[in-house]
């Protein structure tokens, strides 16, 4: 006891100078790097890091397996790029809007989904975001086939012309970091710690009086919210809305990038979308076709790093040597 | 709940009670016509073979299982529809038969977990970690009233099968429960742990109603003002501990246990 006693202590110390650390580095890094690599490919790896982080809010704190993401934030996209477009909203109230779609989307997919458990979840979430998908097919304002084509940067509140990629590359970097740090705030809050409890024991969850079903909601929600928030930035970045976005094969897409980096960890995603993105854009000029490349990566992932990149890192010597620690066990 | 309390002269008054109780699942019916009364600061005990639905009894009770038919009355309402978390905020709180606890949790924020609710801060997502620290004072008082002080900060998961039990016991407390059913809250533990877990559960039957399933006789002989022993989901015999013992229909539904 007097040795988990210490290494208590220990663990109290370290993490945060070392995260500290961490932190600095990455939003050195972040700052930086469009100096080094291109701008547009920069922001969709914020867009779709954004995508699995608000995701992982849902699946590593909550434990659902929502198949159905897409909806989320392929309506977000078309919402944003409606609005602006169309209304001539600027960026600003558009991506609002994005995310007021999202969230209104999530609290009817969620009200319907969070009553079953499981693989049941799963295929509720997945049938609803088709059934969105067809929506976006047929409805008028999303031009079917073609999508939204040459929707308009505009100028943030007015001033800053986001039409050059260098100011949107820090517009898109700030709503990302604000994302990231939203996320961080839920799940290390009191309602972050019932999710938590729900996760690891529901059958007692309920015996001390929560209603589980509420909360489960209250995440589904928040998690498409942030989920509408990546979607509207990502329209806004490649000035389009497709049905790409809306489409199961982005739910997938997602799921894996939240798999490889590591659920339950708050950055893992950020690196699977780092990963799989990257991956894309190599591949996408070569013959090779890009989904058994991210098909063996996955298989690669699933055999050898349970845990994902970030979450074996953190349990790994090293890691804990720093004082990480990694508790979901999944 | 604006019910009124009536106050306590003489008899002691009934918090918890089910009449014509009954559960079938396909043929097989689990329990079958029970009528229990469950009374304010006493200890009841339900015993009986094993699979005479005792665990069953405590589902319906707490209604993570639907009666099929039958009523069930908590403080003089009727939650025979109501759902199992509004049955716990409404005061009936039970502990499991395999210990629930939240593994990956310390004690500490297990504990705070189950306080959270209680006072208001559950819900709070835009509030820091650091709010829950407001139940630090309650949770540690707790905390020691089980027993658990030196292990505050270990995580659940690491504690022995006696301490996780005893753990359990402290967050259902937590929730200041007007009925308490534990389920073998006894089982599996240690010598010494028996006698603080009966010792608490004394403590606790003086400001409330304790319905507890429990194997070992002699802690029901010390422990328990009443005994209903269940068989095949019916009641076999009903009263104190000494009246139960006698009755030779129990004797023989415990064979083998006579000594007791």
């Amino acid at each position: 006891m007097t040795l988990t006693l210490e290494l208590e202590k220990q663990k109290e110390r370290t993490p945060v100078v070392v995260q500290t650390v961490f932190l600095g580095v990455g939003l050195a890094v972040l700052v930086l790097a469009p100096l080094f690599f291109y701008p547009v490919f920069l922001m969709k790896l914020l867009c779709f890091a954004l995508f699995a982080c608000a995701f992982n809010l849902l699946l590593g704190y909550t434990g659902l397996l929502s198949f159905g993401h897409a909806a989320f934030f392929g309506g977000a996209a078309y919402f944003t790029a409606h609005t602006v477009k169309e209304w001539g909203l600027p960026p600003e109230l558009g991506i609002l809007a994005g995310v007021v779609g999202a969230a209104f989307l999530g609290a009817i997919i969620g009200f319907f989904a969070i009553r079953r458990q499981g693989i049941y979840f799963a295929m509720i979430t997945l049938a609803l975001a088709q059934m969105f998908y067809f929506f976006c097919l047929q409805a008028e304002f999303t031009r079917g086939e073609d999508g939204i084509q040459s929707v308009p940067r505009g100028h943030l509140f007015g001033v800053i012309d986001l039409s050059q990629s260098t100011n949107m590359y820090y517009f898109v970097l700030a709503v990302f970091v604000i994302g990231i740090i939203i996320i961080w705030r839920i799940i290390n809050s009191p309602f972050g710690m019932i999710l938590k409890s729900i996760r690891e024991n529901e059958t007692r969850a309920i015996s001390l009086g929560y209603s589980v079903r509420n909360y489960k909601l209250a995440a589904f929600v928040m998690s498409a919210t942030l989920t509408g928030l990546a979607g509207g930035l990502k329209a806004l970045v490649f000035q389009f809305a497709t049905l790409t976005d809306v489409g199961w094969q982005m739910s997938g897409e997602v799921i894996l990038m939240t798999l490889l980096g590591g659920i339950g960890t708050l950055i893992g995603p950020l690196f699977g979308a780092a990963l799989v993105v990257t991956l894309q854009n190599y591949l996408a000029t070569s013959e090779f076709p890009v989904t058994i490349i991210t098909g063996v990566v996955f298989m690669v992932c699933v055999l050898l790093f349970r845990r994902g990149i970030v979450g074996e890192f953190y349990n790994s010597r090293l890691g804990r040597k720093l004082g990480f620690e990694h508790r979901h066990s999944h | 709940m604006t019910l009124a309390m009536p106050q306590e002269n003489g008899a002691p008054r009934i918090v918890l009670s089910a009449r014509g109780l009954r559960r079938d699942f396909g043929g097989f019916t689990a329990v079958k016509d029970v009528d229990l009364d469950v009374h304010h600061a006493r200890v009841h005990a339900l015993i009986g073979p094993n699979g005479a639905g005792k665990t069953t009894v405590f589902n319906l009770l707490t209604k993570f299982l639907q009666p099929t038919h039958g009523t069930i009355t908590l403080l003089g309402e009727d939650i025979t529809n109501m759902a199992p978390d509004k049955v716990a905020r409404k005061g009936l709180v039970r502990s499991f038969q395999i210990s629930a606890v939240f593994p990956h949790l310390s004690v500490l924020d297990n504990v705070r977990v189950a306080l959270q609710r209680p006072n208001r801060l559950a819900i709070q997502f835009w509030k820091p970690l650091s709010a829950l620290d407001a139940l630090n004072v309650k949770a540690d008082q707790l905390i020691r009233s089980v027993g658990l002080e030196k292990e505050r900060n270990a995580v659940a998961a690491d504690l022995s099968y006696g301490r996780k039990r005893v753990l359990e016991i402290a967050t259902t407390l937590a929730l200041d429960p007007k009925v308490l059913l534990l389920d073998e809250p006894m089982a599996g533990m240690g010598h010494e742990d028996v006698g603080m877990v009966a010792e608490i559960i004394r403590e606790v039957a003086r400001e409330r109603a304790v319905l507890m399933v429990e194997h070992n006789l002699s802690v029901v002989e010390t422990l328990c003002d009443h005994v209903t022993v269940l068989q095949r989901g019916e009641i076999l015999a009903e009263g104190d501990y000494a009246t139960v013992a006698n009755n030779p229909l129990v004797r023989t539904a415990y064979m083998g246990t006579e000594e007791a």
